[in-house]
C-alpha cells in the first residue's frame, strides 16, 4: 500500500502547531509507518525547492498554519495549493487569523514606526525601516512585502478542511490525521477536531442566574473554581466558541479566551460574543449599563483575540 | 431530500388614488419589479384594497399559478390583514403574503419624483426578498380548559370568582385563611359613603360559598403551577382545620377551654384568640378553625380538650387526627388577587411605633372603630382604656419618601383618615382630632366632597405640614409637626396618635408570582402586561391580575379590576381552543449547547432548560416573539420564525446594492 | 453641498418607531429618502451583528429605533438593545467608525414628526462623513 504523502508548513505563526504534532508523541511514530511526511520545514531541511520541484497534486494532504502576513506567506500558501490535493487550514491563524490578526487593528506604517523606531531599546539613528528591495554593490535585494491586513489562508487560497485551535488540542489532531490517514472524509469545507457546539456544553461549570453586575479582569480576582466565569464577571468566551478542546483553560481557573474560533452558524464570532455578554448585564438605565460597558477594556482585542481575519469587519479604518 | 423549487411571486403595485401615483411613478417601480429574481407576475391597480382590487389579487394567483404575493401600498399598519386574507382565500398560506410601505414612508413623505420612486423599489425588492423565505406557519392551536383558578379571597377575589362563575364557568378559589372577605372584613365603614364594610362585604361572601361552581380552598396555598396559558395544572396544599364545617355550629365550646392564646390577626394584635377560634363573627364558612401552629400540640397531642369540650357539649366536630391535604386541578386562566399588607410602622423611627401603646397604625385604628372590635366600637386609648380627647392622624407616613421609606403614594389614606376622623368625630364629639398632611388626594366620585365636609367639621383640624417627631414627655404624647400655611411649628399633646402608613404587596404576592412566573414591578406589585393598555393582565400568557396586589387602590377600583381580570379570563374560556401567533422563536438543538444566556432574557418565561438534554426549550404558547432571545443567542441556535436573520439580511443587501 | 447620497439601513420596531415613521407620513412630513426601514416586532430583535453586517455590506449608516424606556410592548427588549449598543458603541470607536453612523433613538408611536427629525439629521451628518465604502477599507488598504 502505498504511503500517503503529507506535508506541514507554517505562515505568520508562533511554532505552536508545530508543538501540537509533536504532541501526538509516540502515536507520532507509528505514524510514519501509515504516511511519508515529504515537506516539514520546522523540523528538518526542507528548502523551497523541493516544494516547487514537486508536481502539482503530489502531496495527498497538506495542513498549513499561521496567517497570511505578507507576500511570501501568501507565494507559499499557493504554491501548496497548487501541490496538494487536500489543503487543511490548521490552527487559529490560518483559520481564522489568530494573534497575528490583530495586527488589523493597526497598519503597517504604526507597525514599522513601533517596531523600528519608537520602541525604547531600538537604535535606529537613520530611522530605516524595512524596504521589498534595495540596491547593494552586490545587486538588488528583495524581502517579501508586508501586509497592511492580514488574512485567513482560505482568503488567498482554497482551502478544503479547517482544524481550529491555539493551537489544536492533542487528542483532536490525533484524531484528525487518522481520520485522513484512513480516508474518513468529511463534505468539504467542515471544521474538523471540533464540536459544532459551544465549550459551554461541555463545561463542567455550575451555571446559576446568568446576570452580570460588573465586568472584572482576571487578574482582579481569583475565581471560584466551580462556578461559571460569567456570572463571576470574568470575560469567558465559551458561549461563542466552538468545544472540542476539552475546556483545558477552564479547568485551570481561566477564561475561554475564544481559540477555538465561531461556531457554525454565526457570522461573526466577536459580534455574537458581544451581543451575548452585554444582554445579561444587570442594568437597565443607560448609565447604569455605561458603567459595566466601560469595564470591557478593549473590546475588539477581546471578542476578536483569534477572529479578526474572519470578523465580518476584517480590519479597523486607518 | 430535493430542492424545493423557487417561489413564483406576484407583485401588485396600489396607486392609492393619486396617493402613491401622484409622486411614485407606479410604470417603473411594476418593471422593475419584473425584473427581480423569483418575480413572474407584476401588475398594478388604482386602489388595490377595493372589492375589484383583491379580486386582482385573488385571481391572479390562480391564472398565475403564484406562490407568494408582494403588494406594495399603504403601510403594513393598514391593510396587512387584509390583504393576507386575500392571499388565504386564493389558497395561499397567510405568510405568502408581504407588504411594501411605499405610501406613508414613501409618497407621502418624499417629494422628489426620482428619489420616492427609488426608495418605492428598494422597499418593494425588500419584501421581495423576505416572501421568497417566509415559512408557511398556520396559527399555533392550543386547547383550552375552561376553568379558573382565583388566588385571594379578599373583595377582588370574590367579585372575580363571581362574575366567572356566573357566567357559568368553574372556579377554584385559593385563599390562605380560614374565611374568604380579606382586609374589607377588617374595615368598619367604607368611604365616602359610610357604608358598614361588612354589611356589604358579607352577602358576597355568603354567595361565594353557597355557589354551585365556585370550589372554595380555605387554609391553602398555591403550590405549584405547571403548563401554559389555557393549560395549567395546579397543586393546591390545604391544611386541615381539624373542624367539621358541615357539623359545627360556632357555639364557642372548644374556645372557652383552650389554653393557648395568641395575638389576633384579625384585630391587627390588638386582641388575643385562642388557638381554636373563628377569624371574626360573620366568617365563612362559619365554622372554628384550629391554628395547629400555635395549638399546644398534635403530635404528640399535648391538650385535646376541646375535642373533649366538642363531644361533651357540643356537636361533636373536632377530629384531631387531621392531615393537609393536596389537590390538583387544571385551569385554563389564573386571577391572581393576593392583596396588601402595610408598611412596617416600627421602621418610623422618628413616629415612635412600637415604643408606646397609643401609637398605632391606621388598620389598627380601623379594628378599634368597628363594632366587632376590641373595644366594641368605643374609641379607647390601648394604655390604660381611656377616652382620648386629643388624637393626631399622620398622613403619608412613611410614604411619598424615596429616601427613607416608600416612594409611592398609596392612594387610599387621604380618603379614609378623613373617614377616621369622621368617626372619632361622631362617637368623641367632644374631642379635637387633628390632622396632618401634605396634600389631600381625592379624586374618587364623592370623594372631594366627602374630604371638604370632614375638613370643615368642627373638631377637625386638618393642618398642611409634616410631623417631625412623636415622643414621650411626662406621660404624654408629644406630636411636634409644622402648619405651613400659617408658617407656624406645632405641638400637640395628645391621646392618640393613628399613622396613615402605606400599602405595600403582601407576602403571598411573591410567593406566588415565582410560581406564576409572572413578573412583579420593582416594589413587588405584579407588573400589567402594559401600564395604560394592558392593565389587567400579567404579561406572562394566562395570568390575570386584580386588586390591591397589583397597585394600591380603593375598594371601587378593585372592584372594577376584578370583574374586568375575570372578563378577560372568560374572553380566553369562551372557545376550547386558543390560536397563537406562530412566528415564534425556535431553537435547533444541535446548535444550542445550554449556555444558558437566553433563559432569563425572555419576559414570558417561554424559554426553559431541559436538564436532560441540556438544550434549551421555547413554549410556542407562550412566546410572543419579540426575537430578544435570538439576538443574544451566541451560537445561532436561536432563530425567529419568518423574521430570520437571512432574512433580515437579504433585506438590508436590498437597500445597500446600488 | 455633497451629491452623496447616504444608504442608511433603519430597523425600526413595529409597535412605536415604525408608527411613528408611519405618524409622519400621515402628517404628510418631508424628510429625505435615504432610510430605508425594516420593521422588526421589537428593537431588541437586532443583534449587532447584523449591524455589522449592514455596514459591511455597504451600508453607511444604520438607524436602530425603538420604544422608550418603559414602554416597549414585550417589557424591556428596548433596555436589552440599549446594552448590546452601548457595547457596540465602545467597539465600532475602535473600528474607526463614527458614531454618527450608528445611532439609537427612541421614537414613540406618537412621534412622527421627531422620525423626519432623525432622518434629516442623520441624513446631513453621514453625508457630511461621506461615504463609509467599507469593502473598500479592507480590500485596497490590504
Amino acid at each position: 500500500m502505498t504511503k500517503q504523502k503529507l506535508a506541514f508548513n507554517w505562515a505568520s505563526s508562533c511554532g505552536g502547531c508545530e508543538i501540537a504534532i509533536f504532541e501526538l508523541g509516540t502515536k507520532l511514530i507509528e505514524l510514519t509507518n501509515k504516511v511519508e511526511i515529504v515537506f516539514w520545514p520546522a523540523i528538518m531541511d526542507y528548502k523551497y525547492q523541493d516544494l516547487e520541484a514537486k508536481p502539482d497534486g503530489n502531496i495527498d494532504v497538506a495542513f498549513m498554519n499561521g496567517a497570511i502576513q505578507n507576500s511570501e506567506n501568501e507565494h507559499i500558501a499557493k504554491m501548496l495549493r497548487a501541490k496538494s490535493k487536500i489543503l487543511v487550514a490548521f490552527g487559529a491563524c490560518a483559520y481564522t487569523g489568530g494573534i497575528p490578526a490583530l495586527a488589523n487593528t493597526t497598519t503597517r506604517d504604526e507597525i514599522f514606526t513601533n517596531s523600528y523606531k519608537d520602541t525604547p531599546t531600538t537604535v535606529n539613528p537613520e530611522k530605516i525601516v524595512p524596504q521589498t528591495k534595495v540596491q547593494t554593490k552586490e545587486g538588488e535585494l528583495t524581502i517579501p512585502e508586508f501586509y497592511n491586513t492580514v488574512k485567513t489562508l482560505d482568503q488567498v487560497v482554497d482551502v478544503d478542511y479547517y482544524v481550529p485551535g491555539c493551537p489544536p488540542v492533542g487528542e483532536q489532531v490525533s484524531k484528525v490525521i487518522t481520520q485522513f490517514v484512513e480516508g474518513q472524509l468529511p463534505p468539504k469545507g467542515s471544521v474538523l477536531g471540533a464540536s459544532d457546539r459551544s465549550l459551554c456544553y461541555e463545561c463542567k461549570r455550575v451555571r446559576d442566574e446568568r446576570k452580570i453586575g460588573k465586568i472584572v479582569r482576571t487578574y482582579q480576582t481569583i475565581p471560584d473554581p466551580q462556578k461559571c466565569l460569567l456570572e463571576q464577571g470574568i470575560i469567558c468566551m465559551g458561549p461563542a466558541t466552538r468545544g472540542g478542546c476539552g475546556s483545558v483553560c477552564l479547568d485551570a481557573n481561566m477564561p475561554c479566551r475564544g481559540c477555538y474560533g465561531p461556531l457554525p452558524k454565526t457570522m461573526d464570532q466577536g459580534g455574537k460574543m458581544l451581543s451575548a455578554l452585554s444582554s445579561i448585564f444587570d442594568a437597565q438605565t443607560e448609565e447604569d449599563i455605561q458603567k459595566i460597558a466601560d469595564g470591557v477594556e478593549d473590546p475588539i482585542g477581546t471578542f476578536y483575540r483569534f477572529s479578526m481575519g474572519r470578523s465580518l469587519m476584517r480590519r479597523t479604518k486607518k | 431530500m430535493g430542492t424545493t423549487p423557487p417561489k413564483r411571486v406576484g407583485v401588485f403595485v396600489c396607486h392609492c388614488g393619486l396617493n402613491i401615483a401622484g409622486t411614485v411613478s407606479i410604470n417603473e417601480v411594476v418593471e422593475r419589479a419584473k425584473k427581480q429574481a423569483g418575480v413572474v407576475f407584476a401588475f398594478d391597480h388604482k386602489y388595490l384594497c377595493s372589492e375589484p382590487g383583491q379580486a386582482l389579487i385573488k385571481d391572479s394567483i390562480k391564472q398565475q399559478h403564484l406562490d407568494a404575493v408582494v403588494v406594495a401600498a399603504c403601510s403594513p399598519a393598514m391593510h396587512e390583514t387584509t390583504f393576507k386574507n386575500v392571499a388565504r382565500s386564493a389558497g395561499l398560506n397567510r405568510y405568502n403574503c408581504e407588504v411594501a410601505n411605499i405610501r406613508e414612508q414613501g409618497s407621502w413623505v418624499h417629494d422628489d419624483r426620482e428619489k420616492a420612486t427609488r426608495k418605492s423599489h428598494i422597499a418593494v425588492r425588500q419584501a421581495i426578498e423576505k416572501v421568497k423565505l417566509n415559512e408557511a406557519l398556520e396559527p399555533i392551536t392550543v386547547p383550552v380548559t375552561r376553568k379558573v383558578l382565583v388566588v385571594g379571597g379578599g373583595i377582588a377575589g370574590i367579585r372575580a370568582a363571581l362574575d366567572v362563575a356566573n357566567a357559568g364557568y368553574e372556579v377554584y378559589l385559593v385563599e390562605k385563611s380560614g374565611t374568604i372577605g380579606g382586609r374589607m372584613a377588617q374595615l368598619s365603614e367604607t368611604f365616602p359613603t359610610l357604608d358598614c364594610s361588612t354589611c356589604i362585604l358579607g352577602p358576597l361572601m355568603v354567595e361565594v360559598y353557597r355557589h354551585p361552581k365556585i370550589k372554595l380552598f380555605r387554609l391553602s396555598k398555591v403550590e405549584e403551577v405547571k403548563g401554559y396559558i389555557g393549560n395549567f395544572k395546579v397543586t393546591v396544599r390545604q391544611e386541615p382545620s381539624y373542624v367539621d364545617v358541615a357539623k359545627c355550629n360556632a357555639c364557642g365550646e372548644c374556645a372557652k377551654v383552650c389554653p393557648a392564646e395568641v395575638p389576633n390577626e384579625f384585630d391587627m394584635g390588638l386582641t388575643w384568640r385562642k388557638a381554636i377560634y373563628t377569624p371574626f363573627a360573620q366568617a365563612v364558612p362559619p365554622a372554628y378553625v384550629l391554628d395547629s401552629k400555635n395549638c399546644l400540640g398534635l403530635l404528640p397531642q399535648a391538650c385535646g380538650e376541646c375535642e373533649k369540650a366538642c363531644d361533651k357539649y357540643g356537636t361533636s366536630c373536632i377530629n384531631l387526627d387531621a392531615w393537609p391535604e393536596v389537590h390538583e386541578f387544571e385551569v385554563g386562566a389564573i386571577i391572581a388577587a393576593t392583596g396588601y399588607d402595610l408598611y412596617n410602622a416600627a421602621n418610623l423611627t422618628e413616629y415612635g411605633y412600637g415604643t408606646h401603646p397609643d401609637i398605632m397604625t391606621s388598620l389598627e385604628f380601623e379594628r378599634m372603630l368597628s363594632a366587632s372590635g376590641p373595644t366594641s366600637g368605643e374609641i379607647r386609648c390601648p394604655s390604660d382604656g381611656h377616652t382620648p380627647r386629643d388624637i393626631v392622624f399622620i398622613q403619608c407616613a412613611g410614604q411619598r419618601e424615596p429616601e427613607t421609606a416608600l416612594p409611592y403614594c398609596s392612594k387610599i389614606c387621604c380618603m379614609y383618615t378623613a373617614r377616621h376622623a369622621m368617626m372619632f368625630h361622631h362617637k368623641v364629639p367632644e374631642g379635637q382630632a387633628y390632622v396632618f398632611y401634605m396634600d389631600i388626594r381625592a379624586g374618587g366620585k364623592g370623594y372631594e366632597e366627602f374630604v371638604k365636609r370632614c375638613q370643615e367639621e368642627k373638631g377637625l383640624l386638618y393642618l398642611r405640614g409634616r410631623v417631625a417627631k412623636v415622643y414621650e414627655e411626662n406621660g404624654k404624647l408629644i406630636v411636634k409637626g409644622v402648619d405651613t400655611l400659617s408658617g407656624k411649628t406645632v405641638e400637640i399633646n395628645a391621646d392618640l396618635v393613628v399613622l396613615a402608613v402605606g400599602m405595600v404587596p403582601s407576602a403571598e404576592t411573591h410567593e406566588l408570582a415565582t410560581k406564576l412566573k409572572a413578573s412583579l414591578d420593582v416594589y413587588g406589585f405584579f407588573a400589567e402586561a402594559h401600564p395604560k393598555l394592558r392593565p389587567l393582565e400579567s404579561p406572562t400568557a394566562g395570568i390575570y391580575i386584580a386588586g390591591a396586589g397589583h397597585a394600591p387602590k380603593d375598594i371601587p377600583d378593585t372592584v372594577a379590576q376584578a370583574s374586568g381580570a375575570a372578563s378577560k379570563a372568560l374572553d380566553l374560556l369562551s372557545s376550547p381552543t386558543l390560536e397563537r401567533e406562530p412566528t415564534v422563536a425556535k431553537v435547533t438543538g444541535e446548535l444550542c449547547s445550554g449556555c444558558g444566556i437566553c433563559i432569563p432574557l425572555c419576559p414570558y418565561t417561554a424559554l426553559t432548560l431541559n436538564a436532560t438534554t441540556k438544550v434549551a426549550e421555547v413554549s410556542a404558547a407562550l412566546c410572543e416573539g419579540c426575537g430578544t432571545c435570538i439576538a443574544s443567542c451566541p451560537s445561532g441556535a436561536l432563530s425567529l420564525r419568518n423574521l430570520t436573520d437571512e432574512q433580515i439580511l437579504a433585506m438590508v443587501e436590498a437597500i445597500v446594492a446600488s | 453641498m455633497s451629491s452623496f447620497e447616504p444608504k442608511i439601513v433603519g430597523f425600526l420596531c413595529k409597535w412605536c418607531s415604525y408608527a411613528g415613521a408611519d405618524l409622519a407620513g400621515t402628517n404628510r412630513l418631508k424628510y429625505p429618502s435615504n432610510v430605508s426601514s425594516i420593521r422588526v416586532n421589537c428593537s431588541g430583535r437586532i443583534d449587532p451583528t447584523l449591524v455589522m453586517k449592514a455596514l459591511a455590506l455597504g451600508a453607511d449608516g444604520v438607524l436602530i429605533a425603538g420604544c422608550h424606556p418603559g414602554d416597549c410592548h414585550y417589557t424591556n427588549g428596548n433596555i436589552k438593545t440599549l446594552r448590546r449598543f452601548k457595547l457596540l458603541q465602545k467597539m465600532l470607536d475602535q473600528f474607526g467608525i463614527e458614531r454618527e453612523r450608528v445611532r439609537l433613538e427612541w421614537i414613540s408611536a406618537a412621534e412622527g414628526e421627531r422620525y423626519a427629525q432623525v432622518v434629516r439629521s442623520m441624513t446631513e451628518q453621514i453625508r457630511l462623513l461621506g461615504p463609509l465604502n467599507w469593502k473598500h477599507e479592507v480590500e485596497v488598504t490590504a
